[in-house]
């Protein structure tokens, strides 16, 4: 049998008799750690589990070789080998995404017997338990827009119990929102959606608690509203209110669930500018405003943004967790007609003028004037409007104006403002502008007055003199002039 | 349990280490002359970054390898050093150890943690040590000196 030294490190001389190094006999590593142990009992507890084995973070060594390289405790020895114990440092901060000064996340009262019920299936999971379960329950969670992303996000973050959702929106609820926006009922039909989401939610889950943010996000209050949150999702459907968003994440140092989607195809991101890029690093500049329809132009399928939404509210609970391997650097790329998912590495943009180091951005800016647009509502700039009732009086006079319809095909079998108008979607006007008389008056519509606007301009640059725009557009005409026309 | 006691201008290293990390955690070790490692407080007369080896979730975790332990500890002992203890940050949480900085504690080494936020220009500081009756750790007092310690400064 051999006689082997064992060199005892630093911190555990305490309990080895303050020896540096204990002869001791044996033929294997094992056989040697467990007389040790037996010799110095207090040593037992901080080199081996309750079951023996070594402790995660105790190495041996035999000689200059981890015996985990070797034969672990079967690995023999000689007489002249030397066995050295070398401790591993592990340590680290508590769970989840903590706003700074924040006291620890995963504390709290005791969960009742029906929260204990309620988040069982939670509970069964390793990586969640009740320290996770109650981090998700100290979590503050803003979700900016309501509508078809935010809708099912919403949801699920209420059901995971999220212990503080956060809502911004604006709008009130419409027939049109309920293909998609599940968290809506066709009895909350005109209802503010804050109203209809907050009681949907918390009749999902008592348990957490809805913060309402009534009114527009804007710069002005954009940071004092984001502040109190843990992250932000967001589900906007506007590049003003997308940059606003991103902005404002990155100068709180908070991460910002990113999602969007187009007629098919989703997106999906975690922009955290503190260890990977931000929306501006992916697109410094915003698209000018009428290359990229919004939903309400495009169409959009409807259990799409369902999808989006639900990996959205993955991304959030997996942060507010610490688990597993957030979308941070990749930016989710979903394809619901090919029934496919994509990847893109995002690399930070080392020149982006808000989170590299180079940046030239402090604050938040005019987001309005940022991307080009004009706020909603109001009147466009340079382009000469006509109001529906202007419109109605001037069909039924002496000289009635010509009528061009420049929504898209599958609008026009949703409504029609008169029986025959000339129909030139806004992308063929140019090409098809022989078709336009100038001894006429023209007057351009389209859904809701923006795509019209621009042909309006269009129609100006190009040498028209007698064009106007429907201000409204034919949704504003079926709510003032037709109530028998669709809105849509 | 012994109390601490850092020059200013290692504190300030350490929270640079901190900074700089940010929003990961830096981690590393402290060393204290070899003769002087049992005072109390104890002296701390040299710091040193020890790169994270963890790969995942490395803004709220650390691993030092026993390989680089047992390396820093054969250059300390080669300038009259031992390694004392370790530091490392916590980026936006408090300076005070987690439930699985406890759980992975070793009796008698020393640990220094320091809170970290975005931008932040001073990492507030707190100094623990594991009681090993009780498994837990306790503060232990934080003297800073203004002055480097008259025996084995500087840096590994």
């Amino acid at each position: 049998m051999a006689r082997i030294p064992i060199k005892v490190p630093t911190p555990l001389r305490g309990f080895a008799g303050g020896h540096a190094e204990v002869l001791v006999e044996g033929e294997t590593v094992g056989a040697l750690l467990r007389s040790l142990t037996e010799t110095h009992p207090a040593l037992r507890r901080h080199l081996l589990s309750p079951d023996g084995a070594l402790r995660n973070f105790v190495s041996v060594y035999l000689n200059d070789k981890d015996v985990r390289t070797l034969a672990r405790d079967q690995t023999a020895v000689r007489d002249g080998d030397v066995l050295s114990i070398v401790p591993a440092i592990a340590g680290g901060a508590p769970s989840g995404t903590m706003a700074p000064g924040a006291t620890p996340r995963e504390g709290g009262r005791a969960f009742t017997s029906e929260e204990l019920r309620r988040y069982s299936r939670h509970l069964l999971l390793p990586e969640v338990g009740v320290a996770g379960q109650k981090a998700l329950r100290n979590a503050k969670v803003l979700l900016v827009g309501t509508g078809g992303l935010g809708a099912p996000a919403a949801l699920y973050l209420a059901a995971a119990g999220v212990g503080t959702i956060g809502l911004v929106d604006l709008d009130a609820v419409e027939l049109s929102n309920l293909q998609r926006q599940v968290l809506y009922s066709t009895a909350d039909l005109g209802r503010p959606k804050l109203e209809a989401a907050r009681e949907r939610l918390e009749g999902l889950n008592p348990g957490v608690t809805i913060v309402p943010h009534a009114g527009r996000l804007d710069s002005t209050n954009a940071m004092e509203v984001l502040r109190p949150y843990d992250l932000v999702v967001d589900g906007t459907d506007n590049f003003p209110t997308r940059y606003l968003v991103n902005d404002a994440c990155v100068l709180l140092g908070k991460p910002n669930v990113y999602g969007s989607i187009y007629r098919f195809e989703g997106q999906v991101s975690v922009f955290d500018a503190r260890r990977g890029p931000c929306y501006r690093c992916l697109y410094p500049e915003p698209p000018p405003p009428d290359l990229v329809p919004s939903c309400a132009e495009a169409g959009v399928l409807g259990v799409l943004p369902g999808v989006v939404g639900a990996l959205q509210a993955t991304e959030a609970i997996k942060i507010l967790l610490g688990l597993g391997e957030p979308l941070v650097g990749r930016l989710l790329l979903y394809d619901a007609g090919t029934m496919s998912f994509r990847e893109l590495a995002l690399a930070k943009n080392p020149e982006c003028v808000l989170c590299s180091p180079k940046a030239t951005q402090k604050g938040l800016v005019d987001y309005l004037q940022f991307c080009g647009v004009a706020p909603p509502g109001a009147a466009s700039p340079g382009v000469p409007e006509i109001t529906p009732e202007e419109l109605r009086d001037a069909l039924a006079g002496e000289e009635p104006p010509l009528l061009v319809d420049v929504r898209e095909p599958e609008e026009w079998e949703i409504s029609q403002l008169s029986r025959a108008p000339l129909t030139i979607p806004k992308g063929e006007l140019t090409e098809r502008m022989s078709e336009l008389t100038r001894a006429r008056e023209l007057v351009l519509y389209c859904r809701s007055g923006a795509r019209s606007a621009d042909a309006v301009r269009t129609l100006l640059e190009l040498g028209f003199t007698n064009v106007r725009n429907l201000r409204g557009g034919i949704n504003a005409w079926a709510e003032r002039i037709d109530p028998n026309l669709p809105v849509y | 349990m012994r109390g601490l006691s850092v020059p200013s201008s290692l504190l300030e290293e350490m929270r640079g280490y901190a900074r700089e990390s940010y929003p990961e955690e830096c981690c590393g070790f402290l060393f204290s002359s070899a003769d002087r490692v049992e005072l109390s407080p104890r002296p701390i007369g040299s710091v040193a970054l020890a790169p994270n080896e963890r790969v995942e979730e490395r803004h709220r975790r650390f691993v030092i390898s026993a390989e680089q332990l047992r390396e820093a500890e054969r250059r300390a002992i080669e300038r009259g050093e031992v390694v004392c203890g370790f530091f490392h940050s916590h980026p936006d949480q408090p300076a005070r150890p987690s439930r699985f900085d406890q759980d992975h504690a070793w009796p008698w080494y020393s640990y220094v943690i320091l809170s970290v936020t975005a931008g932040d220009p001073s990492p507030e500081v707190g100094a623990f040590q594991l009681d090993p009756d009780r498994g837990e750790f306790v503060r232990v007092a934080l003297a800073t000196e203004t002055t480097p310690p008259s025996v084995a400064s500087g840096g590994a």
